[in-house]
């Protein structure tokens, strides 16, 4: 094998988008500081002038900057969202993720020399609807969405000829990403409207006698026992009564690794892998690219991939290879 | 203005006999205008239903029934993609898509787009109106002010749907399989089991949601009884009932008396309180807020 897989990984703030740089990264996505992207948290995202900076950091390391627009415009206001990819073509972002077709329209008509990428947000998952959005809209690459087996992504690559960039590490939606309204419906915060997901302004901690209950909104989301670690109240990752017994219905609180498949996700034909984690701090990003620039070189090489280097810092310790692999459907 | 109901698809996995018997009460009975058929959650789900479709259809049609065939909400493989091929391959059937790759197979033709679909805006749905489009019923969690902009926008005829569990989440995984112990290729249809989908409660008690398979919906149902009248003066023209396994024939009833000013919202709520089992109601997305809360002074 030679040809290196590319590595996207996320900034959330521009400390994190020099580490990334500094560790590795080929390309960096971020959004700006606004309900425009998915990853809409206090505190994080660009500014115009931060964006300005970025790019500057990155170009000079020959790191190319990727800018998600990826929510979608609430009716009778699209201008944020066109004044998103109005600024990230005229500070020289290196392409916009979009998921919205008005959005997706806008930027083709408007800006139709700037690259762009379908995010994940769009949950194209299939080859006819990735051909559509690459025909209508002049899509260079699609972000999967989580749902896809190794051989159906090759399948897809194969009818296709349009890039295909899947998440290789990191949080794990286990819902067709851009489909999901379980967060709004607890909270009344969309991940779609307001780029949001389970939000921490939701989230409670009570201690009841010898357990701490973990709730977002009025929902009870898990119970831990004093020997366990509380994780965060995201919805899907939650522990549920069905059929009588309480179990982690939708997914157990785990992270996505990729690192022990990199070989089948080139030999699938993916052309870049894409690092979650927009909210993590720099130390995180920075751990994180290190040992995927390493794995993805080795891979490249032909020389074996060292797939433990991550495991401390998965979601409770605990590691899923997702969707990629047929039994986990 | 002039309103019409629809009947969105059967979302559970009902025996094929029950599903069969049903849409036949609805072509005799119920006071809808349209009948969303096909499969919409599982793929492996529609062949108990097929042989029955033809003499469904037909019943339907003699009723003087529009219908609309649905398309699934996430195609996951090739074979799948290849039976929404084959169902749009029929020139005559009208064909709600639920994805973009469905609506891509209709350019050109009239087209309604389905739920599962993110038309959030005017620029999506002008956009999917020039490729054909003549109908779209909006995404479950739009607020009313979008819906009223979506419908004042005069782009296509505007659905919305306001009776049923909320369908919140597709998954390429089956949780109704894992609930059993079992995996998706050797699932054992144990979703039939369960006619409005699989009670999911927290783990204090709370009522949370259901799962039907690869969907998650809400525990709640949605009634936006209330707000059927403000709707239709902003410009919605068609309203959506979401089966779910009561009587659907006066389900149907209560909303087209409300809708022709014979009775009152309130009114018709506590009837089709009482027709639900005790599950509670929820129109808090129409509201702008937590979808699972019921905005008592709606309407």
């Amino acid at each position: 094998m030679t040809r290196a897989l590319e590595l996207v990984c996320p900034a959330g703030t521009p400390a994190a988008l020099r580490s990334a740089v500094d560790a590795g990264a080929d390309a960096v996505y971020l959004g700006f500081r606004d309900a425009t992207n998915a990853r809409n948290f206090p505190g994080l995202n660009f500014s115009r002038q931060d964006l300005k900076e970025g790019l500057a950091y990155a170009h000079r390391h020959d790191v190319q900057v990727f800018v998600a627009i990826n929510t979608f415009p609430t009716a009778g206001d699209p201008g944020p969202w066109h004044r998103a990819v109005d600024d990230a073509a005229g500070l020289g972002a290196d392409a916009v993720i979009l998921a919205d077709i008005g959005v997706l329209d806008y930027a083709a008509t408007r800006h139709p020399g700037l690259r762009r990428h379908l995010s994940v947000q769009a949950s194209a998952s299939t080859a006819d609807a990735i051909v559509f959005y690459q025909r209508e809209f002049g899509v260079k690459r699609v972000v999967l969405p989580r749902v896809l087996t190794v051989a159906e992504i090759a399948a897809i690559n194969q009818a296709t000829g349009v890039q295909t960039e899947v998440f290789a590490f990191g949080g794990l939606c286990v819902m067709a990403e851009g489909r999901c309204a379980l967060s709004s419906y607890v909270t009344g915060q969309s991940p779609n409207i307001c780029g949001v997901c389970s939000p921490a302004s939701h989230v409670r901690y009570e201690e009841a006698g010898d357990s701490m209950i973990s709730r977002l909104g009025d929902i009870t989301v898990n119970i831990f026992g004093r020997d366990e670690p509380a994780g965060y109240p995201t919805l899907c990752k939650g522990r549920y009564i069905a059929e009588g017994s309480a179990r982690y219905l939708f997914e157990e609180p785990t992270s996505l690794n990729t690192l022990s498949i990199l070989g089948d996700l080139a030999a699938a034909g993916v052309t870049a892998l894409k690092i979650e984690g927009r909210q993590r701090g720099r130390a995180y990003v920075a751990q994180v690219v290190a040992a995927f620039r390493k794995a993805v070189d080795a891979a490249a090489r032909g020389e074996p991939v060292d797939s433990s280097g991550l495991d401390r810092i998965t979601e409770g310790g605990r590691e899923t290879a997702g969707a990629y692999r047929k039994s986990w459907h | 203005m002039e309103t019409r109901l629809t009947l969105g698809p059967l979302l559970f996995n009902w025996p094929a006999e029950k599903r069969r018997d049903f849409y036949f009460r609805i072509a005799d009975e119920a006071a809808v205008d349209s009948v969303c058929l096909g499969e919409v959650v599982c793929a492996k789900r529609a062949p108990f239903f097929d042989p029955h479709l033809p003499e469904v259809m037909e019943r339907l049609q003699a009723a003087g029934k529009e219908v609309v065939h649905s398309t699934l909400a996430l195609i996951n493989n090739a074979a799948e993609m290849e039976g929404v091929r084959a169902l749009a391959a029929e020139p005559d059937f009208l064909i709600e898509a639920n994805d973009l790759a469905s609506a891509a197979l209709l350019r050109g033709r009239p087209h309604v787009i389905g739920p599962f679909v993110n038309v959030y805006n005017e620029g999506t749905l002008g956009y999917l109106a020039r490729q054909g489009a003549v109908r779209a019923c909006l995404p479950v969690e739009l607020p009313a002010a979008s819906i009223a902009v979506l419908a004042r926008s005069g782009l296509c005829d505007i659905e919305v749907m306001v009776f049923g569990r909320l369908p919140l989440a597709i998954s390429a995984r089956c949780y109704h399989a894992r609930a059993h112990n079992l995996h998706k290729d050797g699932c054992r249809y144990v979703c039939e089991q369960d006619p409005d989908g699989m009670d999911v409660d927290s783990l204090t008690g709370q009522s949370f949601l259901a799962v039907n398979g690869t969907q998650t919906l809400s525990y709640t149902v949605s009634n936006l009884l209330g707000d059927l009248r403000s709707m239709r003066d902003a410009g919605v023209g068609r309203f959506r009932l979401s089966p779910q396994d009561t009587d659907m024939v006066a389900v149907t009833r209560l909303f087209r008396e409300v809708l022709d000013g014979r009775q009152e919202p309130g009114v018709a709520s506590e009837r089709l309180a009482g027709l639900m089992d005790g599950v509670p109601f929820s129109n808090g997305f129409h509201h702008a807020t937590e979808g699972l809360r019921m905005v008592e002074d709606a309407g």
